[in-house]
């Protein structure tokens, strides 16, 4: 906090009206994305904190899922839907505590007083969290595979349902950046963001469960349909855009 | 500016135009040949989900102008607007609800894409009191609800296209939206409608703002008066608090 009395120009809102003498040096975005995903996944190896629970929450939900349903095991529709529900449910557990040791810890202090753009902690954020929800899917896939999933789908239906998860995982990541920096904000964060995600979650849920459903149908997985691909883009499209415009807002002091 | 001028005018106006628009649907409309008097509901229905959306953005448009400009005033405006959203939205629901239950013998249909829709939206705009309330910093809760409402009124018209396309595959829907097929005489009421229901809302936006700022503005005449410590501060409150200048 004292540094900040030293460095006032921190504070001011925009770059033009900036004293010039003696600032730091301004690091470039490329430079700050990197350090911060450094942190971020370097925390995550060094002490496994948001994967492993996520991966365990997943696969005690397909347990759940089990006993609710009373099937051992399912396809086509109610596959996606299980499989979907599981992976979202793991992820709110990843958004809620996407911020909580910067907040706690004074990361998100010191990352304000870096000459850097704000964009750098989305753009490191959304990608950390990109990054935990895949390796959550490396392991609740094949457990979903294994546990429930009654037909075997072929490799080239694994590869297309690959293609889904990404495009549903960056969608999630953005959201949950978005709801992770607002909800950490609040007295009440782990009620806000499920609250606040699941909603703003239901297109990625339509367009990956309608997309996944042919490929775990018994009947002989038939591909994905194209449009299913292209809602999900352009709900990446829009909230990455959205978030790249307001996230600045969210992390000011 | 003052929100409280012209009100009586406004609110004589809506009263005018609701009670044409009913009476014009209800004693000058044809009778739907399908569904019979239950159509009528329409006329209440649509319009007020037209309204009510259209709030939603409105707020998210207040929203940006809080965000650029850091004035108390659009974030006031923007809360005003998602709160009256909310009320008239709760009234869509359940008049849709009715109208399901009428036309189709469930309280609730899945295939029907624009409820299915507004059910979502109004899930996602019901956290937003909550939201502000459990932030307490009066400046950040201003920041964080405007940053909200720019990203959830985005969300409504996208929105709208996955729920449409997701049930567009078991329903193919003629892309005719509710007036497209309508015969005159059932546009005329609905049209009226819809402009008694924008009047409403207008009304009671101003009604809503002029009692925000009127009451903001005794505090700060009350504060001058008999000192700082005669008006106790205000508690945890999700409405937004204005500068008592």
């Amino acid at each position: 906090m004292t540094t900040r009395a030293e460095l006032p120009d921190t504070e001011s809102p925009a770059g033009p009206s900036r004293p010039r003498g003696d600032e730091p040096p301004f690091v470039p975005l490329r430079v700050a994305v990197a350090a911060l995903l450094r942190k971020e996944l370097g925390l995550e190896l060094r002490a496994p904190q948001a994967v492993p629970a996520m991966a365990l929450f997943s696969i005690t939900t397909l347990v759940v899922f089990h006993f609710a349903l009373q099937r051992g095991q399912v396809d086509g529709d109610l596959a996606s839907g299980v499989l979907w529900v599981t992976l979202l449910f793991a992820a709110m557990l990843g958004i809620s505590r996407l911020f909580v040791a910067d907040h706690e810890e004074g990361g998100l202090d010191g990352f304000l007083l870096a000459p850097t753009d704000r964009t750098a902690m989305l753009v490191a954020k959304a990608f950390g969290l990109f990054c935990f929800l895949a390796a959550v899917e490396v392991v609740a896939v094949p457990a979903f595979a294994l546990m429930l999933l009654g037909p075997s789908p072929s490799i080239a239906a694994y590869g297309q349902l690959a293609a889904l998860l990404v495009l549903a995982d960056a969608g999630i990541a953005l959201v949950g950046t978005m709801v992770g920096a607002m909800a950490v904000q609040t007295r009440t964060r782990d009620l806000i963001v499920p609250l606040m995600a699941l909603p703003l979650l239901i297109p990625v849920v339509i367009g990956a469960a309608k997309g996944t459903a042919p490929l775990l149908a018994t009947a002989g997985p038939h591909s994905v349909e194209v449009r299913w691909l292209f809602v999900l883009g352009l709900y990446d499209l829009v909230f990455g855009l959205l978030a790249f415009a307001l996230f600045d807002y969210l992390i000011e002091d | 500016m003052l929100y409280g001028t012209r009100l009586r005018a406004l609110s004589i106006a809506t009263l005018v135009t609701m009670t044409a628009a009913l009476a014009l649907a209800f004693f000058y409309a044809p009778m739907d040949a399908d569904q019979g008097f239950m159509q009528k509901i329409f006329y209440i229905h649509v319009p007020l989900g037209i309204v009510a959306l259209c709030g939603f953005v409105w707020g998210g448009i207040n929203g940006i102008q809080h965000l650029r400009t850091r004035d108390p005033k659009y974030d006031l405006r923007s809360y005003v607007a998602i709160h009256l959203s909310l009320v008239l939205g709760a009234g869509v629901l359940i008049t849709g609800s009715i109208w399901a239950r009428a036309s189709w013998g469930h309280w609730w249909v899945w295939d029907e894409p624009t409820l299915v829709s507004f059910l979502i939206v109004f899930l996602l705009y019901a956290t937003y009191q909550p939201m502000r309330f459990s932030i307490e910093d009066r400046e950040k809760q201003a920041r964080y609800a405007s940053v909200f409402a720019v990203t959830a009124g985005a969300f409504v018209p996208l929105n709208f296209i996955a729920v449409r396309l997701a049930q567009a595959y078991t329903h193919p829907r003629v892309f005719a939206t509710a007036d497209g097929g309508l015969p005159a005489k059932m546009q005329v009421p609905f049209y009226l409608s819809l402009l008694g229901m924008a009047l409403l809302y207008v009304t009671l936006w101003r009604y809503e703002m002029a009692s925000k700022n009127t009451s903001w503005q005794l505090r700060a005449l009350r504060r001058k008066l008999a000192g700082d410590d005669a008006v106790p501060p205000v508690g945890r409150t999700a409405a937004p608090t204005l500068p008592s200048s």
